[in-house]
């Protein structure tokens, strides 16, 4: 069994997600993860899938989409094993302020610095604000963190908190 | 009757917890007056927080008459200084905000709620005990007189929303 990391990228339409999927059906690969969004328009996806097809028959069968070139395609086989535990516990960072150079990069290192792994990732400009929501797994006391985002948020100007995000079980 | 200008993120006021007020003070009466004169005129909106026109004070208006999502409703609440005494029952639902007008959010709210907080013009000390989109309304502007967004309190990384806008 194969493992295939797919994007597609591009001018959004109606239909791309029933082409992709009903060509890797075709193939008999089976879509495990899946991640569908418009970013400022675009369509952007990126999905892992499983099948005993190769890399390169599943590359051909996906080109006839970039044919209109408004499509950008790439397939790539990963292994099995890359599902990791998670480290920690489970926080929301929710940053926003006046849009500038910088912000996810400087709050992501301070996160990593932590030793914080960022597990989810939005990040959305309406006019001139910026907000990032990152779902955070982290090891350490929740203090020390959201003293260094605090920290950074001061000194990017923008407003950022962190709660533990809520897992309810019903 | 005065309109107030509603300020919109990212402004600094809107991420600073609002001062406590005198409510009767007769700046504060006004103010008071003049959020509910600006919510009326604002399609749509259930609510307004001093720090949403510029004023970093904890004084807020709400009014949910009439909307779908409402089951307890107590008409036009005006309150300085409130607090929340009670809450539970915690529901996720979708917000937005006349301060940030472009996004959307999913919210745990309580949705059973005692507030406590004083009338403008009489300062007498009072308890609310509301539910549903009233009690989501009240803690939406209680957050906001204590510097705070939704966006805040956003349940995750896919929980805020561009807002749809139908031509």
């Amino acid at each position: 069994m194969n493992e295939y990391a797919v994007t597609v990228i591009g001018h959004d339409r109606p239909g791309i997600i029933a082409d992709v999927a009903e060509t890797l059906a075709g193939l008999g690969l089976n879509l495990t993860d899946s991640t569908m969004t418009r970013l400022r328009g675009h369509f952007a996806m990126t999905l892992v899938c499983a099948g005993s097809v190769s890399a390169g028959d599943v590359e051909s069968a996906l080109a006839p989409l970039t044919a209109g070139r408004t499509l950008l395609v790439t397939v790539r086989e990963v292994g099995e094993d890359l599902v990791e535990p998670p480290r920690g516990e489970h926080y929301v960072l929710t940053v926003h302020g006046a849009d500038r150079l910088g912000i996810v990069a400087a709050l992501s290192r301070t996160v990593a610095a932590a030793g914080g792994n960022i597990t989810d990732l939005t990040t959305r400009l309406a006019g001139n604000l910026y907000v990032v929501v990152a779902e955070v797994d982290a090891p350490g006391a929740m203090s020390d963190l959201a003293t260094a985002i605090d920290r950074v948020a001061g000194e990017l100007g923008v407003e950022a908190t962190l709660r533990p995000a809520e897992a309810d079980l019903m | 009757m005065t309109v107030l200008q509603v300020v919109q993120a990212p402004a600094a006021v809107l991420g600073t917890a609002g001062k406590t007020v005198d409510p009767l003070a007769a700046d504060v009466v006004q103010l008071a007056t003049d959020l509910v004169d600006t919510m009326r005129v604002s399609p749509g909106c259930v609510g307004l927080a001093a720090p949403q026109v510029g004023v970093g004070a904890q004084v807020f208006v709400v009014d949910v008459t009439g909307h779908p999502k409402a089951r307890t409703v107590h008409g036009t609440l005006v309150l300085c200084n409130a607090r929340v005494v009670e809450a539970s029952q915690w529901q996720k639902g979708r917000e937005g905000c006349m301060s940030v007008p472009d996004l959307t959010g999913d919210v745990k709210r309580a949705s059973r709620l005692v507030v406590a907080g004083q009338l403008p013009g009489t300062g007498e000390e009072i308890e609310i005990t509301t539910d549903a989109f009233e009690a989501r309304a009240l803690q939406h502007e209680i957050d906001h007189c204590s510097g705070l967004l939704f966006l805040d309190r956003v349940a995750g990384a896919h929980a805020v929303y561009a807002r749809k806008v139908y031509l």
